[in-house]
């Protein structure tokens, strides 16, 4: 084996990231690592390149233990790493991003024509025509991807690991990146490869390491691996015999009568492709598809977080403004985002005046909310919650991220708004507090009437609290299941892909 | 055409234009003389500029420089009436102070993780009570050797005088773009202008880097200083207040993106000049009072600044479509 | 409310060391005369000249809490008294005067606030380009000269006294205690504070980030004009070249003596004024001390990098666990610190 992985274990304050893995790549093998969010993939690529001090576990390369402090001296060590963004510097050259460092010198001057020579050199073997005196910048990414690979290549050249190199090329870019990973890996290095497309991931990989919830699942050859059981390892079944109860109550028959909001033709360029979509009062609407298949993007663009370019709403009062997400919440919508640290809590702010936020901003600034009317929202959803925090002043960013959580929910609950939009609600989550979210769903829906979007890589959850389900691929969406079609083999089998989709699938 | 250059090419085009406009207007601008005052009026405002184009490059910013241009000019003064020492030795003590200056700035930013605005807002008040110090005062300079060069000077045909200073700010606005643009050092800092995070994946040594930038533009400040106690003959530690404003100015209407990672110091002396293009316009016009020069140049500011927003939401929808 | 207390006790603290200081070498700094109607003495004194640096910071303040900054504010003082002194010396009367001042200040920060949040340009560079045309703009309306007029009623803001108080003593400190209910006693102060900590989420959650940005500006404009009344006033004439030059960086410098992080977020206004009665303190105390002037730019500098060590990001934490365990107290920029420890 080029490189081994044996029980590698790292603990952030409050989570175990990464528990006891395992991980192999042999030389001349595309290894494809594959996992939702927050499943560990990116944890284990920093504490492999150093970025992070693991807790324990060992490194082999080679055969020799290595114990990388930082990337610098894991690309030294052979390790070389290409992110997704923050790769390069589009502001220099190409030829300056490929020989940064390494510079050909001459009297303290670099040598432009030498300098030029080695960038074309080391770009030779890729297939790219560029004029390496050019910006990065401004050339397209999937250009910048190639460029950021060579480099790593020329600086390490054993190992090669690609974060999510394709999430933002189109078809052809993403062969031509592919081409170059074929020639890598020919040549005999290691590639280590994360995605969230599974057809890229069975187009190139050799073999597939599944993370979730910071353990390895499963290590397998890509030929002998079926689809299905390739998700089901991704998003897992640990919910089943929590919630085997939720799943068997009926759900309501969908009166289209009674669908309270109507979308039609929303979309955004790039975000995701227009679709329809029409919500019942009291109505759980759960939203399922991989990473990057479009279910963040499709919360966006009806929040008015990025808003459509196309399509309109409708409420039966008449035609809703969703251009942002002031317009959006004054037509009495919410939306407690994935990323809660970036886009939803304000950290430095109390629990109280986390909590209070939206309201305030609602009411308008010359109305406060008064400040026992904020204590009493606090300890309200403090209790009903169960935010675990020593008192409601404490800063909002010194919980632990479940706690974060439900900060943002309590947030939106507290508007009582019409339709909440739930982005990834249970990440994170400890189990208890996990099924008490999903019951807080079912109060808020079945008791006040609020509906619901539920977006959740879980499909057990969504099983157990949808009314319907959606599934997103591709930036767009392309099944719906209602009442008893909700299973998760069935969903699971539309994620996967179009030909072995259920039967009663309806193309938006 | 890409983000980088254009900024670059409307400031030669604008200065173009606006000698085109002067010399249509007054055809005695067309002059060598006039050419040679432009680079002698303006040589320490030049040198400073050069110094802080690579501080800005790197996505800071250094306050402190019209300050130090004051204490050097102080600093001379006194240790030349106070002392035996020759002007070239008490020059040699200047820049090594000033430097020194530059990188205790850079190593505090880096240090203590702060905004260069306010570290440098520090170095600003430190260097100009240190020039009160050492006298509060004008100090004449009365030395031989200063009237030589301050009469050093190349005649050029017309009759215009390239002096000295003139020449000292061409040669460092040069040595600028060397180091700028050709050394290991000059990439570093258009690196971390592009992005810290990134630059410090790629190998850039940041401390090193940061102390480096400030020492150099401490540096460029003490010649600064150098050259416009020569231009004066005198000193006075309430001399150079708002300079580096001026400095700041002339780097972004020379194409200088003030974010960082973009520009070029050739750039920077376009800006100097066009600077002072406006005020050779107000001199010759006569009727003009000297505030339109505030004024005209705040306009080519917010215009600058404009632009390269305007081209920096381009490049990014542009690079959305292609993706 | 306690809470407030113990936010500004180390900024209440440093002002009493630095009276007790100066009162060592001087003693009769604290001492306050009646004189012809008017308290008299340095403590007044200070009160009266750090009227434009407070005023600034009350402005100051609030745009730094969203996480900006605005250098233009002395040349927003020069316009300003730049348009009072014409408005007065043509003849138009006090009201106008001060409403063409005010009018000019609302202006300048409109313009800050929407380079800044309309157009998202860096708040340093946005009020940059005011900072360097704003002063030409006011010798553009005093014609390049000191605008003197004799109108007594103008004069008044900068030499008058009520119930024997220097009325720009009071005009800050009605400004200051406007401001502070304001931002207080509304939702203001949170939303403000939301912004500057994380406008992405803030927005997210309804707040309307354009419009508050905007308004802080303006609020930073309009304390700008009142200090550029006042300095006009004073010396019953605009002078564009001089008028409020550097105070920016004074205010600036208030804002960060009283403790408010320059990353935005958490903000105490009536720490800022101590802040500027701090610097105005040392001012006038060095002035009266017999030292020589230049100590003051000086210390100065000492404050500035003392408070940057306090709330460096690398070294607050240390620093703050090793004060923690010595005497248990609040530290400024703990936010700062919070926000490394993560």
């Amino acid at each position: 084996m080029l490189l081994t992985i044996r029980s590698l274990t790292k603990t952030f304050p409050g989570t175990l990231a990464l528990d006891a893995v395992d991980f192999d790549l042999a030389a001349g093998e595309a290894h494809a690592l594959l996992g939702e969010n927050g499943a560990g993939k990116s944890t284990l690529i920093k504490c492999l390149t150093g970025a992070y001090a693991r807790d324990s576990g060992n490194l082999h390369l080679d055969g020799a233990p290595i114990s990388p402090a930082s990337t610098l001296e894991a690309q030294e060590l052979g390790i070389g790493t290409v992110y997704q963004e923050v790769n390069l510097l589009p502001n220099l050259t190409v030829a300056e991003n490929l020989t940064f460092g390494r510079q050909p010198v001459r009297f303290g001057m670099i040598g432009q024509r030498a300098m030029r020579r080695q960038a074309e050199e080391l770009l030779s073997g890729y297939g790219l025509d560029v004029d390496v005196r050019r910006d990065l910048g401004s050339y397209s990414v999937a250009v910048q991807q190639i460029v950021a690979i060579a480099r790593a290549v020329a600086l390490s050249g054993k190992v090669l690991i690609l974060d999510e190199p394709t999430a933002s090329l189109d078809a052809r870019e993403t062969e031509m990146l592919f081409d170059v990973m074929r020639k890598l890996r020919d040549r005999g290095l290691g590639v280590v490869f994360i995605s969230h497309f599974l057809d890229q991931v069975y187009e190139i990989a050799d073999r597939v390491t599944v993370l979730r919830n910071g353990k390895r699942i499963v290590t397998e050859e890509t030929a002998g691996l079926d689809r299905l059981r390739l998700i089901e390892h991704m998003l897992g079944r640990e919910l089943e015999a929590q919630t085997a109860e939720g799943a068997q109550q009926p759900a309501e028959p969908a009166d289209p009568s009674a669908r309270e909001l109507h979308f039609e033709g929303i979309g955004r360029r790039g975000k995701i492709e227009p679709f329809d979509l029409s919500v019942g009062r009291g109505e759980v609407v759960g939203l399922a598809g991989l990473l990057g298949s479009g279910r963040t993007e499709t919360a966006e663009v009806l929040f008015g977080v990025h808003p459509a370019q196309v399509g309109t709403a409708r409420a039966p009062e008449g035609a809703l403004d969703l251009s942002s997400p002031r317009a959006a919440i004054a037509a009495g919508f919410g939306f407690a985002p994935e990323d809660r640290k970036t886009d939803g809590i304000v950290a430095d702010l109390s629990v109280r005046e986390n909590i209070a936020l939206a309201l305030q901003a609602r009411r308008g600034w010359s109305r406060p909310l008064p400040r026992a009317e904020q204590n009493r929202l606090a300890d309200e959803y403090i209790r009903r919650l169960d935010i675990r925090t020593s008192d409601a002043e404490k800063a909002v960013g010194d919980l632990s991220g479940g706690n974060q959580q439900k900060v943002v929910l309590a947030r939106w609950l507290a508007m009582n708004p019409r339709f909440l939009i739930l982005d990834e609600p249970t990440r994170g989550i400890d189990v208890g507090a996990h099924a008490e979210i999903l019951r807080l769903i079912e109060e808020v829906t079945r008791r006040d009437g609020m509906s619901v979007l539920v977006i959740s890589s879980e499909l057990e959850e969504l099983v157990a609290v949808a009314d319907r389900v959606i599934v997103v691929r591709d930036r767009s969406h392309v099944a719906e299941f209602t009442g008893a079609d909700i299973a998760p083999d069935r969903i699971m089998r539309a994620i996967a892909a179009p030909d072995v989709a259920a039967p009663d699938e309806e193309a938006a | 055409m890409s983000a980088r250059t254009l900024p670059l090419i409307a400031t030669i085009v604008i200065f173009l234009l606006a000698y085109l406009v002067c010399y249509l207007q007054f055809p005695a601008m067309l002059s060598t003389r006039v050419i040679g005052n432009l680079l002698t009026d303006n040589a320490y405002l030049g040198i400073v500029a050069v110094g802080m184009t690579i501080v800005i490059l790197s996505g800071g910013i250094d306050l402190s420089v019209g300050s130090v241009i004051a204490f050097a000019g102080v600093f001379i003064a006194v240790m030349l009436r106070d002392t035996g020492l020759h002007p070239v030795a008490v020059f040699a003590a200047l820049l090594a102070i000033t430097t020194a200056f530059g990188a205790a700035m850079g190593g505090l930013i880096h240090v203590l993780a702060m905004p260069p605005f306010i570290v440098t807002l520090a170095g600003m008040f430190l260097a100009r009570g240190a020039g009160y110090m050492l006298s509060v005062d004008s100090v004449p300079i009365d030395e031989p050797f200063y009237d030589f060069l301050k009469d050093a000077y190349y005649l050029m045909p017309g009759k215009g005088r390239l002096t000295l200073i003139g020449i000292v700010m061409l040669l460092s606005v040069a040595a600028g773009m060397v180091i700028a643009h050709r050394t290991r050092f000059g990439t570093s800092v258009f690196a971390l202008g592009g992005g810290v995070q990134t630059a410090r994946l790629m190998g850039v040594n940041v401390g090193r880097t940061t102390v480096l930038i400030y020492a150099f533009s401490g540096f460029m400040a003490g010649l600064s200083g150098i050259v416009f106690s020569i231009y004066t003959a005198s000193s006075y530690p309430l001399a150079m207040v708002g300079t580096e404003l001026n400095a700041i100015a002339a780097v972004v209407i020379g194409g200088t993106i003030l974010t960082g990672g973009a520009g070029y110091v050739f750039g920077t002396l376009i800006g100097v000049l066009t600077m002072g293009l406006i005020q050779t316009y107000i001199v010759f016009d006569g009727s003009l009072s000297s505030w339109w020069t505030k004024i005209v140049i705040g306009m080519l500011l917010l215009l600058f600044i404009l632009l390269q927003k305007g081209l920096l939401r381009l490049d990014i929808r542009r690079r959305a479509g292609a993706a | 409310m306690p809470q407030v207390f113990r936010r500004i006790l180390p900024q209440v603290l440093t002002l009493l060391a630095v009276i007790l200081l100066v009162s060592l070498v001087f003693p009769g700094f604290v001492q306050i005369d009646f004189e012809r109607g008017r308290l008299v003495g340095p403590i007044i004194d200070v009160l009266k000249r750090g009227a434009p640096v407070a005023l600034l910071a009350v402005g100051m303040t609030l745009v730094i809490a969203t996480r900006g900054i605005d250098l233009s504010v002395g040349a927003t003082m020069a316009i300003s008294g730049a348009c009072a002194a014409w408005a007065i010396s043509s003849g138009y009367g006090l009201i106008p005067a001060l409403a063409a001042a005010i009018a000019a200040g609302i202006l300048s920060g409109l313009w800050n606030g929407t380079l800044v949040a309309v157009f998202g340009i860096q708040p340093i560079v946005a009020t940059l380009i005011l900072m360097t045309a704003g002063r030409g703009l006011a010798q553009l309306i005093t014609e390049g000269r000191i605008l003197t007029f004799s109108h007594d009623g103008l004069a008044f803001f900068g030499s008058g006294t009520i119930l024997g108080l220097p009325v720009p003593a009071l005009i800050w400190c009605v400004a200051a205690v406007l401001f502070a209910l304001l931002v207080r006693r509304t939702a203001l102060g949170l939303l403000i504070e939301a912004i500057g900590i994380n406008r992405r989420a803030s927005t997210i959650a309804g707040i309307n980030s354009r419009v508050l940005l905007v308004a802080v500006y303006v609020a930073s404009g309009f304390c700008a004009a009142w200090a550029g009344i006042i300095a006009t006033a004073d010396i019953r004439g605009a002078d564009a070249n001089n008028s409020g030059l550097w105070l920016e960086l004074d205010a600036i410098l208030a804002v960060v003596i009283g403790g408010n992080s320059l990353m935005g977020g958490r903000f105490s206004i009536a720490a800022s004024v101590l802040g500027a009665l701090i610097i105005q303190t040392i001012d006038t105390g060095i002035l009266l001390a017999g030292f020589p002037s230049e100590f003051n730019l000086v210390i100065k500098a000492t404050l500035v990098i003392v408070i940057l060590v306090l709330q460096s990001p690398n070294l607050a934490p240390h620093l703050a666990r090793a004060l923690r365990i010595s005497r248990g107290a609040p530290l400024v920029g703990s936010s700062a610190a919070r926000e490394a420890g993560e």
